[in-house]
This record gives structure tokens, sequence and C-alpha cells, in this order.
């Protein structure tokens, strides 16, 4: 990755980069909240309601017309984001990483209109929450790209022991990654849980392994100890989750209509998946720009609180 | 200007894409008709010689209690229940009877050929709830799909030998008129809108087939002389056969009973 510090601090870009993320993370709740209350196909005409925007809000249609709403939002402040991107950066990869979010959203939005259209293929529904995820993260690591630490001058460290953090953190990031894809297949109806729970145990195996390195290798290092133990944080807290979702799952089966316990659980178990995706991410850009494997440095003792 | 140039491309592109997004279109339309009654099959019914198939179906064992349905969020469903409403899943009657079973002839009917009734089978969704909550039709035979309700519906069968659709039907609406192209029992159906509304569809070949009320019973009046696979068909409980070799002008007795500690597919 190019660790070009050139450019100035553009703390309204930043602001808004912020903003349309944390709209994303609403999105987010708001197609969960969709799948988890069976209102996918309570508005069988795609883009509009039967040629309307304004449907009447009852039932599943309130869940389906909000979150069609919300996800218009977030591709209008997206647009803009990347518009922004392209005026005012001089990095052109952070131009480039605008236009791929672009690019995601519409994306989004194409999937979202074949899900209804084709009466909610797993594929397509699976690949529709994946590429949600995946968009939310694209707007996080802007967020942290244009933040003030990314582009301050940060005192780099060697990547000491084996196996190397850099290495850990991407080989978690992939994981967590698959994981969401397997969870997300098993919520549309792709396939059982079996994978998903598999995957869970490969997760927390990588998640441990990566936060125990960082807290045991730089345990003096603010930013990386701060990013073990939110990982530590959210990987017990999405564990729990996962089992009370289960759980939920099993006991709302028999239930004529789904139920409030089993929406809760379900909807925060996915958004916390989203978290621990974008959490591994940040991990991993962090490692990236503070660490470097291999090298003697000049000034090795700069490791610690210059580094926050 | 390089920098410009691209933002003001990029711009474009999401301007271009909310263009597209306007461009909807209709949703799927109705399934094709089904195929005419073939002209090449050789026998016909003789009315002197036909028989007929009764018998009733019950339940072995407690029913399991069925779930209240919550429908406090929507006035308009609440109107007309002077109680609760629960599930419809497992619906019996005195004696153990067992309702909404589809009782059909499955074979031993090759060579004959049926004539699509012209008169539809009528779905009613009242009170949130569809009426009947399991029905049969014949392949090709009209379904009227009709909303008697205050508030927005939508009809979504999830068929796995036909065609999936879904409509909505506000209040008021006109009929929607579907048919199915092929056999399969059955087909459930869901509202999107309110998804504790739920029923199945039957489609089945031939005319002889029956939806049990209450008390259990069928009757399979007009069968030719011969050998057939009976079938009674429950959502939770799944398929029963037997074996039926019914004589000219013979009446036949079959019960079938599904153990209620043995749901089907769990």
């Amino acid at each position: 990755m190019d660790m070009d510090t050139a450019p100035n601090l553009n703390s309204g870009l930043h602001r808004y980069a912020v903003f349309t993320a944390c709209s994303t993370f609403l999105l987010l709740i708001a197609g969960a909240l969709v799948t988890s209350n069976d209102a996918g196909l309570s508005v069988p005409t795609w883009p509009l309601a039967w040629g309307s925007v304004t449907p009447p809000m009852v039932g599943g249609i309130v869940y389906e017309w909000s979150h069609r709403v919300i996800a218009a939002s977030v591709g209008f402040l997206t647009i803009i984001l990347a518009g922004w991107l392209c005026w005012a950066e001089k990095r052109s990869w952070m131009r480039w990483l605008g236009l791929a979010a672009l690019g995601g959203v519409i994306a989004q939005g194409i999937l979202g209109g074949l899900t209804v259209r084709m009466y909610q293929p797993p594929a397509v529904s699976a690949a529709h929450a994946t590429l949600a995820q995946l968009f939310f993260s694209t707007v996080v690591a802007i967020s942290f790209f244009t933040s003030s630490w990314w582009l301050s001058n940060i005192p780099e460290m060697e990547d000491a022991g084996s196996p190397r953090v850099r290495s850990l953190t991407i080989w978690t990031l992939a994981a967590v990654f698959l994981q969401l894809i397997l969870g997300a297949a098993f919520r549309h109806k792709g396939f059982g849980i079996i994978p998903h729970l598999i995957g869970a145990v490969i997760v927390t195996i990588l998640v441990f392994m990566t936060a125990g390195a960082l807290k045991r290798r730089y345990s003096n290092v603010q930013p990386l100890r701060k990013c073990a133990r939110l990982l530590h944080m959210l990987i017990g807290v999405q564990l729990l989750l996962g089992a009370g979702a289960w759980w939920s799952r099993v006991y709302a089966a028999r239930f004529p209509q789904p139920v409030a316990i089993m929406v809760t659980l379900t909807v925060v178990h996915t958004v916390t998946g989203a978290l621990l995706l974008a959490t591994t991410l940040m991990t991993a850009l962090v490692t990236y720009r503070m660490l470097r494997p291999g090298s003697v440095l000049a000034d090795s003792s700069a490791t610690s609180e210059q580094a926050a | 200007m390089k920098k410009s140039k691209l933002g003001i491309y990029s711009l474009a592109i999401g301007a271009f894409a909310l263009a597209i997004t306007g461009c909807g279109g209709k949703n799927e339309t109705s399934e094709a008709p089904a195929p005419a009654a073939s002209a090449a099959a050789s026998k016909t019914l003789d009315p002197a010689t036909a028989g007929e198939v009764t018998g009733s179906v019950k339940l072995d064992g407690a029913a399991p209690k069925m779930r209240t349905i919550i429908m406090a969020a929507e006035p308009a469903c609440t109107k007309g229940h002077t109680g609760p409403v629960t599930s419809e899943e497992v619906v019996t009657g005195d004696g153990g009877a067992l309702a909404n079973v589809v009782v059909y002839v499955k074979s031993g009917l090759d060579g004959y050929s049926f004539p699509v009734p012209s008169t539809p089978v009528k779905i009613d969704q009242q009170g949130c709830q569809y009426h009947p909550h399991v029905a049969g039709v014949q392949v090709g035979q009209t379904i009227e799909v009709v909303n008697n309700d205050q508030t927005t519906h939508n009809i979504h069968p999830i068929p796995k030998e036909n065609r999936e659709w879904n409509e909505s039907q506000p209040p008021g609406a006109a009929p929607i008129d579907k048919n199915f192209a092929r056999e399969e029992v059955a087909i459930p159906v869901k509202c999107n809108v309110h998804p504790w509304m739920k029923a199945y569809m039957a489609v089945l070949s031939n005319p002889y087939y029956q939806v049990t009320q209450k008390d259990g019973k069928f009757d399979l009046k007009n069968l030719p002389p011969g050998t057939y696979t009976l079938v009674a068909w429950h959502e939770l409980y799944g398929p029963s056969e037997q074996s039926v070799t019914v004589g000219p002008k013979e009446t036949k007795a079959v019960t079938f009973t599904f153990k209620a500690t043995a749901p089907a597919g769990d």
C-alpha cells in the first residue's frame, strides 16, 4: 500500500465519510430487519412500490420500504462522497476507492432489485447480504484513510515474531469475510448451519491469535492495544449472539410469525458481524501503517506513546 | 483539471445509475394456461360402473397446541375476530378427526383424461387469514384470489414444480386469477405483508380429490373400477398412502391415521 502522507487533513471530508459510514450501518440494520421479519417480498415491484413512492405502510411493507428509502439515501451520500474524493483527494488510490464504493452501492441496488424480481434466489440474496458488508467496510476504510491519525507521521516498528502480525491480520480478515458469506448463505437458505459453525471456530482461533499477538508484542503501543481489545470484545459478543440467534430460531420455528426475541438476536448478530469485519479491516490497516516486516529501523526506541 | 473531470464522471455515473433504477417494469405475468385435455385418451368413464371411495382421516394422539397469532399491530386484521386467533397447522374435530387433509388419487387413472373445470376455486383473504387454509384445484383450473380486508395483502405461492409468482392486492382491488400448469401437492402460499398468513394449494391432475373439514370425512365419487393409490397429505404430517381396489359400482371405505408425535420433515 502507498503510505502517502502528503495530503492535508480535510476534516469536512472525513466527517462526511464517517456520517456515510454511520448511515450505512443503519442501512445494515434495516436490511437485517427485512430478512428477520420475512418481509423481503412484501413489495413485489421494484424499484418503486406499484409505481409509487408512498406505499401503504402496513406489516412487512414498513420494513421493506424503509430499507429501500434508506438505501437510496445511502446511494446519494455515496455519490457525493465519491465526487468529493475525486475533487479533493491528492491520493489517486483514494479517488479510485471512492469510485469503488460508488460501484458497490450501485451493484447493491441492482442485486436488491434482482432478489425481489427473482423471488429471493439464495445465491442473489446471499450476494446482496455479503456485498452490503463489503460496502460498509469500504466506507469505514475511507473514513479511516481521511482521519488525522492516518495522515499524521507515525513511527514505524518492526513486525517481529512468528507468525508476523501483519500476516495474522490478513488471514483473520479473510476468515471473517468467508464466515460472513457462510452466514449470509445460511440466513438466505443457501445451505445449513454446519459450515457457518465451522467458520466460527476458525475465526475465533484466528482472532484470538491476532489479538493475543498484538497484546503480547505491542502492549505499550496504544493503537495496537486498542485493536486487540476491540477484537477480543467483539468476538466474545458475537459468539454469544450467535448462540442466542441459533437458540431463538429454534424456539421461534413453531410460532406462526417472527417473534421479537428472534428478530432482535438475529439482527444484532448480523450487524455485529459487520462491525467485526470492519474492526478486523481496521486492525489490518493499523498494523500495515505501523509495522514493517524484518527491517532494522534507525530509531528503534520510538515505539510506544509516540505511536498514539 | 484531471481531478475535476474524474469528479464529473463519477457524478455522471451516479446520476445514470439513478436514472436506470427508475426504469421499473411490471412484475411477472401469470403462468401460461395448462395444456388442453388430450384427445388421444382411450378410456372414458362409464357412469354405470363407477364406484366410490369414502372414509375419514384421524389424528392418533393429542393434537399439538396451536399458537396464538398476534395481530394487534394491525387493526384491520383484528376486526371481525371476536376472540384469539390461532394458527391452523393442525385442526381437529370430534374424535380426533383431522381437518385440512388433501385426499386424492395419485395413480391408477392412466389413459383417462379429465376436462378442466370452468368454475374457479376461490381463495378469500378475510381477517388476515386465507380461507380456505387448504384448497384443492385441478391443473389449469382458475384460482380466484379476493381480498375482503381493509388492508393490503400479497399472495405469494412458493411452488417447486410450477412457476412462482407474487402479487399484491390492496383493499377493493379486482380478484386475481391464476392457474398452475403442473401437478404439485402442495404449494405453500404466504403473505409477506402479514407473515402469519399461510395456506396450501394442492394442484391435482384429476378430479378425484377432497380436502377434509372438521369431521375428517372424504368421499370420492364416480371412480372408474380399478386399483388406485390413494394419498392423504397433511401440511405437518406429510403424505400417507394406501392402495385400494374399487370394483364396478362398489363403495370402499378407507381410514387414514396420522400419529400426532411424528410430524413429517422434522
